[in-house]
């Protein structure tokens, strides 16, 4: 009988993942326009996307992308929660404080630092120009259109990396932290000799949970620059979303959702390795 | 920690964290100062504040942005989505957390695999089939296709409270008489209610906010979700930051006043899955 309470789960998850999952699978080997009947077309989606220069930047960067969320908002993050185990007093308002921007609409995140803060007529970048700070908006510079997009999810997320190390960090025995700090440790040893080791599982988890995520990163990018200008912040998503919903090259885009589930993947095995040892104890 | 700091330590970690507030808080700030003001005075300033306050920007907003219909269609969308994920991941997290299925593991693996799976991976055949079927603008549709995106996340951590209730309760109950049935809805489900208040929060959180297959699924403008109505608003109909500061403030302020109210939960419940002891 108790076979049956996991039927619903399991039958929204087939219907809406699994299914369509191995169409995108079957979708990339084939040329589809979403409406006629689709044709296999072997390798030439994969073919069509390693000739185009666009794919090649998007997957590079995925790849920076990756480089700076594995390291500022994780260190800010470690820093910010370590200064909350501190302090104790007020620790809960800093926390509610940080959470903030993860439970704000990722558009209107978006809307308010491309209206408010970059923009060169109604943001703070621009009364700082016309006070004689020449500040260009980032997203309008094919140079600079990646990290301008980068800052805003930064700002949106590091809230919610400092809470769950903070979480971990409370969780680190008394004994320990005491012993340290009466053989004299400063702050930097204590850290480096207690706390990091103690919290390393939690760490390495969002460390592999950052790799995934980086691959899936679409909002910010999408809402604020369109993967624009010429493409320089373009992302493996967007490009797929792209020729899915605006080329209508729908066998492509299922290639290039492969690609981005490869890079996933990698990440996916190390994630459930690491959940299920837990589950073993 | 419970030493006493040096007075030093403290006015640095003070400094800290007073600059991580301000970072937090000032792209906040200018949201709410600038939906009280005209838009030649942001055009101005966006840093000064609002003389006189101009609140005709909200009920521009409300009404350019359709609110009166997307907040229905964002309520419905998040209950339904609620109402689904708590009901069915509760019946599978029992199960698997019990172990009372010999396959129990192969399916932890598969939902666990399942949570990190991307939307890009099935979004495009979902997308025509739906169109197919005629579901394309159907608020229900879109709270089946959360309720797949967020069933894993509920079920991995409701699991997590199912194995903190005693076995000794389950087979009391079962000596008693009660049916399996009876042991999962009248004694199980009662003592994990906190999580699954924990989790309908979250997930509510969630739909109310999510942008990618809200964007994508629901296209016409009286079907769209609140924050699709802000998106659109925001991107074609209107230049007036002052009212789309507003728009934006009418959809954020029931959202933080909830979380602050429910802080405790909305933490517990997001670092619950992520801190490995």
């Amino acid at each position: 009988m108790h076979r049956l309470y996991l039927v619903p789960t399991l039958i929204i998850n087939f219907v809406i993942v699994l299914v369509p999952a191995l169409l995108t699978v079957v979708l990339a080997f084939c040329n589809w326009d979403g409406i006629s009947t689709p044709t296999f077309s072997g390798l030439d989606n994969f073919r069509a996307l390693f000739a185009d220069g666009v794919f090649w930047s998007a997957l590079t960067n995925n790849i920076i992308w990756t480089c700076i969320f594995l390291v500022v908002p994780i260190a800010m993050g470690l820093l910010a929660a370590s200064m909350l185990l501190l302090v104790r007093r007020g620790s809960n308002f800093f926390q509610v404080v940080y959470f903030l921007p993860v439970v704000i609409a990722t558009v209107i995140t978006a809307r308010v630092w491309q209206g408010m803060i970059y923009s060169p007529v109604t943001g703070l970048f621009g009364l700082l120009s016309r006070m004689g700070l020449p500040l260009a908006n980032p997203l309008a510079q094919p140079s600079t259109a990646l990290f301008g997009v980068a800052t805003v999810d930064l700002w949106h997320w590091w809230g919610f990396l400092c809470v769950i190390f903070f979480a971990a960090l409370r969780q680190v025995p008394q004994e320990h932290i005491e012993a340290a700090r009466i053989e004299g440790a400063n702050y930097g040893q204590m850290m480096r000799y207690v706390l990091l080791p103690a919290i390393r599982p939690t760490i390495m988890l969002m460390m592999i949970m950052t790799v995934i995520w980086s691959f899936l990163a679409f909002d910010f990018v999408y809402i604020l620059t369109q993967g624009g200008p010429a493409f320089s912040s373009e992302v493996l998503s967007t490009l797929a979303y792209r020729h899915a919903f605006y080329d209508l090259n729908v066998g492509q885009a299922a290639a290039a959702a492969l690609v981005i589930s490869l890079f996933g993947l990698v990440g996916t095995f190390f994630y459930v390795r690491l959940q299920t040892q837990e589950g073993e104890q | 920690m419970r030493m006493v700091e040096s007075r030093a330590t403290l006015t640095i970690s003070y400094i800290v964290l007073g600059i991580g507030a301000f970072i937090a808080l000032f792209p906040i700030a200018l949201l709410v100062l600038n939906s009280l003001k005209p838009a030649a005075l942001i055009v101005q300033n966006p840093l000064a504040l609002p003389n006189p306050i101009r609140w005709e920007n909200f009920v521009n907003a409300w009404n350019h942005a359709k609110f009166s219909k997307t907040f229905i269609n964002s309520l419905l969308l998040s209950g339904t989505t609620i109402v689904l994920v708590c009901s069915t991941s509760s019946l599978s997290a029992y199960v698997l957390a019990r172990r009372k299925i010999a396959s129990w593991k192969i399916w932890t693996f598969y939902l666990l695999a399942t949570t990190t799976a991307p939307i890009q991976l099935y979004i495009f055949p979902l997308y025509f089939g739906f169109a197919k079927l005629g579901l394309i603008n159907n608020v229900f549709g879109v709270a089946l296709i959360y309720t797949a995106l967020y069933s894993p996340f509920a079920v991995m951590l409701l699991r997590t409270y199912f194995i903190a209730v005693p076995k000794e309760l389950e087979e009391a109950a079962l000596i008693d008489g009660a049916t399996h049935w009876q042991v999962f809805s009248k004694v199980m489900l009662p003592i994990v209610s906190p999580g699954i208040l924990t989790v309908a929060l979250i997930i509510g959180l969630n739909s109310w906010n999510e942008f990618l297959i809200a964007a994508t699924f629901l296209q016409k403008a009286d079907k769209v979700t609140a924050v699709i109505g802000f998106y659109l608003l925001s991107g074609q109909y209107s230049s007036d930051w002052g009212e789309i500061m507003a728009a934006a403030l009418i959809i954020v302020v029931p959202v933080v006043v909830l979380f602050v109210a429910m802080q405790k939960r909305f933490i517990e419940g997001m670092a619950g899955g992520s801190v490995k002891g």
